[in-house]
């Protein structure tokens, strides 16, 4: 089984720098794991930052350098908390991020393992995500979890990504031999320089 | 009325009614959240005539929290009566980004950055 949704570009082209990171969570620590995925989003961060140096002083290069170390740290961090949060417990597969350097934009792949009951839950929210207005859909998620205070998700992860970076975003579902039959998702998030 | 810990800190002056946001919030869902969302409640409840949340030195925020200035912003708004200012800092890159859609929620809202 495989399921494309959005704008999820395959095959990526091979050249290029990239960083990955992977993590066989223990699932007796959730909490740990947990604590360690802000050391991962930054750790991203400042690698990428590495090609984005400057050694004339332009100030623009400087400021450009500094937005998009910001903007990497965000969208890493969101990206692996949803993964982590998700992720299946009996999966023998990693969680794991990547990003990817390619010319005028970053792609970031982010992928962990989900039971067929999430899946068919995160599948209606792709969808309604792909079919509305993403400005209107995160207007009407904020005024929704002020009306629900049972709401522990807030459901904006991805909404945040897509209207204040403006990136596009894209999803695969498919079936791995060795995780079957938990389904593995991997998000495609492309931040444009 | 304050929050403190290695990581962040959020603490409410009476005297001139601010909340000073400092540092990065990064918790793991709502009910991490709670103690600050209970913090920013007990400010509305003393019935300010305005509440200015300070930004200025909060350096990252993940979309949970987002999701906490938005709902309180809601709450001020339906409210009716609370002048509410929010001062960023412009150079902090989610402020710039994000801080502007709680102005879309409470036009009234005073977004200072």
């Amino acid at each position: 089984m495989m399921r494309i949704y959005g704008e999820f570009v395959e095959p990526l082209p091979p050249s290029g720098e990239e960083l990955s990171i992977s993590f066989f969570p223990d699932p007796t620590a959730i909490a740990p794991q947990w604590r360690s995925q802000p050391l991962s989003a930054d750790v991203l961060a400042d690698y990428l930052n590495r090609f984005f140096t400057d050694s004339s002083g332009d100030l623009d290069l400087r400021a450009k350098r500094a937005e998009i170390q910001c903007a990497v740290s965000y969208i890493a961090n969101e990206l692996l908390e949803n993964a982590i949060k998700f992720h299946h417990r009996d999966s023998v597969q990693p969680i794991s991020i990547q990003v990817r350097v390619r010319g005028d934009r970053l792609i970031f792949l982010v992928s962990n393992s989900i039971d067929c009951f999430k899946m068919e839950r995160f599948q209606e929210f792709i969808e309604k995500t792909l079919n509305s207005d993403p400005h209107e859909l995160y207007i009407h998620q904020v005024e929704k979890n002020a009306a629900d205070e049972s709401n522990n998700s807030s459901g904006l992860g991805y909404l945040t990504i897509m209207v204040d970076y403006m990136a596009r975003i894209g999803w695969k579902f498919e079936t791995l031999p060795n995780d079957a039959p938990l389904i593995r998702v991997t998000t495609m998030v492309q931040l444009f320089l | 009325m304050e929050i403190k810990n290695e990581d962040y800190s959020v603490v409410y002056d009476p005297a001139d009614t601010t909340v000073n946001f400092q540092g990065s919030l990064r918790l793991s869902g709502m009910p991490e959240y709670a103690p600050i969302v209970e913090l920013l409640d007990r400010t509305l409840e003393t019935n300010p005539d305005c509440i200015t949340l300070n930004l200025e030195k909060l350096e990252f925020l993940n979309s949970s929290g987002i999701n906490v200035l938005s709902k309180f912003v809601i709450k001020v708004r339906q409210k009716k009566t609370v002048r509410t200012i929010v001062r960023g800092n412009q150079n902090i890159l989610w402020q710039a980004k994000s801080l502007k859609n709680l102005k879309r929620l409470m036009p009234s809202l005073q977004l200072e950055l």
